[in-house]
């Protein structure tokens, strides 16, 4: 973990309340896709916590959705204005577990943190399939972005608008080694019910501190209590404790 | 002494910054960030005769200029803190640490501070009689002043340690509270432990934190933790370490203007983690400014 000074390079619109934010700094923290970082904002004070979508040398990628103040005031800032962020935070996805076939399942907002883990894979010369949920058309973003990589791209929308009518889970295929999944946690638990391998799911919650010093992320497994910001936000399926 | 140190209940401090419970773990992954050797001491993380979770998420919320927790005392129980924690820590720290401890009932205070009593670790035990987020215990010894003695004499009796009282600010006379401990034996004092509060999530309607309320800290809750150490150092003569939004090398000055014997640092550790060795390090410039030669002068009425 390290803090430092990130300028912004570019802000852009993916959707009605989705922006792609690239950043400049030391990245040299940033050890695995799947990480965080934590973003101190002018008049907050607690940092706000975003997933990693992209890395390439020292420009980082960042794309959130707009929920709250924090969302908010990030989303109104220019290229040329300077952050403080903690990087290099939490366990990140291993790639080692993929086998063969790896499946990544992402579903809205929780699409960006594969982005990064699907460019891995395809560098070790996998074949990757994504599958990508949204409620609608015009909510969908990155799609292209993971053909541009070589992956097998499957789109399923609530409403049918794009792709498959449904849920992620309507779109699994039969042959796959490892699924990587990020997204809602209902979206969640119907991936953990339809996969035969394991899974690597990253979670999200309300946090303090990000760096493990406040407990305020925890939460129950199989294996004991963990703090989504430091053993997490990725869990495997096994370890997995459902909290209702 | 150095120009930085003071004293707590005969225990010489280099400096007087201390991280506050519950901000700071127990203390080990701190130290893959800095050398925590060169804090005055760290209060640890308050820990209860049994393991405990805490309470249901969400239990974080931002505040104007602050942050409610209403993490609930997750502890893996003062078994392991002895067997597996303090070991970790004795290889990062050299100096004797601030055993925080809570409890539900008089005996368990009593049992846990036994326990760790035996730990020549621990420099000081700061029973934690104000804590906002447990139901059954913590706040309500800390609220009446008969309950709190009880637990201060119960306390006394298992252990030869200076013994702090840390005291809540959700009560309408401090003072009151604050000398009964004094009364009972309590070796000093440790205020102020958070401000209950809670916040609203305007699209769901509901509170943000499962627990509903939880406690204000960060620098929002300043000014009143100063004055309450203020009023409460001016009628004990026990030490009184100050604690309540400090998060620079001024707020610590203040606190020790106001009469705090050393100073805890909690959330600011959370949103800065190198804070309390930044604080450490901004406070020689902060002294000259202010003419300030050495930190025993500071005390006021001495």
């Amino acid at each position: 973990m390290n803090d430092t000074i990130f300028t912004i390079l570019s802000q852009r619109k993916l959707t009605e309340n989705v922006f792609e934010l690239k950043l400049n700094g030391d990245t040299s923290r940033i050890t695995r896709p799947g990480q965080f970082v934590n973003l101190r904002l002018e008049g907050l004070y607690l940092r706000r916590p975003i997933s990693v979508c992209d890395l390439e040398g020292e420009t980082l990628t960042l794309v959130y959705k707009l929920v709250g103040r924090g969302t908010l005031l990030l989303s109104q800032m220019r290229p040329g204005q300077t952050l403080p962020v903690l990087t290099g935070l939490g366990n990140g996805y291993d790639l080692s577990l993929a086998g063969e076939r790896p499946l990544l399942i992402g579903g809205g907002v929780g699409v960006p943190p594969l982005y990064l883990l699907a460019r891995r894979l395809r560098e070790t010369g996998k074949p990757v399939s994504v599958i990508l949920g949204f409620n609608t058309a015009a909510e969908a973003f990155y799609a292209d972005r993971f053909l541009a990589l070589g992956c097998t791209v499957s789109l399923t929308t609530v409403d049918g608008s794009l792709g498959q009518r449904g849920f992620v889970t309507a779109a699994i295929p039969a042959d796959y080694t490892h699924v990587y999944t990020c997204g809602p946690e209902p979206m969640l638990k119907a991936v953990y019910r339809s996969i035969r391998t394991g899974g690597s799911f990253s979670f999200e919650k309300r946090m303090g501190c990000g760096f493990g010093a406040c407990m305020g992320c925890s939460c129950r497994t199989i294996t004991g209590y963990k703090r989504i910001c430091r053993e997490g936000p990725v869990l495997q399926k096994e370890e997995i404790l459902w909290e209702d | 002494m150095g120009r930085l140190s003071v004293e707590l209940c005969g225990v010489e401090l280099d400096n007087p910054v201390i991280p506050a419970s519950g901000t700071f773990g127990y203390g080990y992954e701190f130290a893959e960030l800095y050398d925590i050797n060169l804090l005055g001491s760290f209060s640890f993380k308050g820990t209860t005769r049994e393991p405990r979770f805490g309470n249901d998420t969400p239990r974080i919320a931002d505040c104007p200029a602050g942050m409610l927790n209403s993490v609930g005392l997750q502890n893996p129980g003062v078994d392991r803190v002895i067997d597996t924690e303090l070991p970790r820590l004795a290889k990062c720290f050299r100096k004797p640490v601030m055993a925080n401890v809570s409890g539900f009932s008089v005996e368990d205070y009593a049992y846990t501070c036994r326990r760790l009593d035996g730990e020549p670790q621990v420099g000081w035990l700061e029973v934690n009689i104000s804590c906002p987020n447990v139901h059954g215990g913590g706040m309500s010894f800390g609220t009446d002043p008969k309950a709190a003695a009880s637990v201060v004499r119960a306390v006394k009796a298992v252990t030869t340690k200076p013994v702090i009282i840390k005291l809540t600010p959700n009560v309408t006379d401090i003072v009151s509270v604050a000398k009964a401990c004094e009364d009972a034996g309590a070796d000093g004092l440790s205020l102020i432990n958070t401000l209950l509060g809670m916040r609203v999530d305007l699209r769901t309607r509901k509170p943000i934190l499962a627990n509903v309320m939880g406690g204000l800290s960060g620098p929002a809750v300043f000014p009143v933790a100063l004055r309450m150490v203020w009023q409460t150092a001016r009628a004990v003569r026990i030490p009184v370490v100050g604690m309540g939004g400090v998060s620079s090398a001024e707020d610590l000055l203040e606190m020790l203007m106001a009469g705090a014997a050393a100073v805890e640092v909690g959330a600011a550790n959370l949103i800065d983690p190198w804070a309390c060795k930044k604080i450490i390090e901004a406070l020689p410039a902060a002294m000259d400014r202010y003419g300030i030669k050495n930190l025993q002068e500071l005390r006021i009425g001495e």
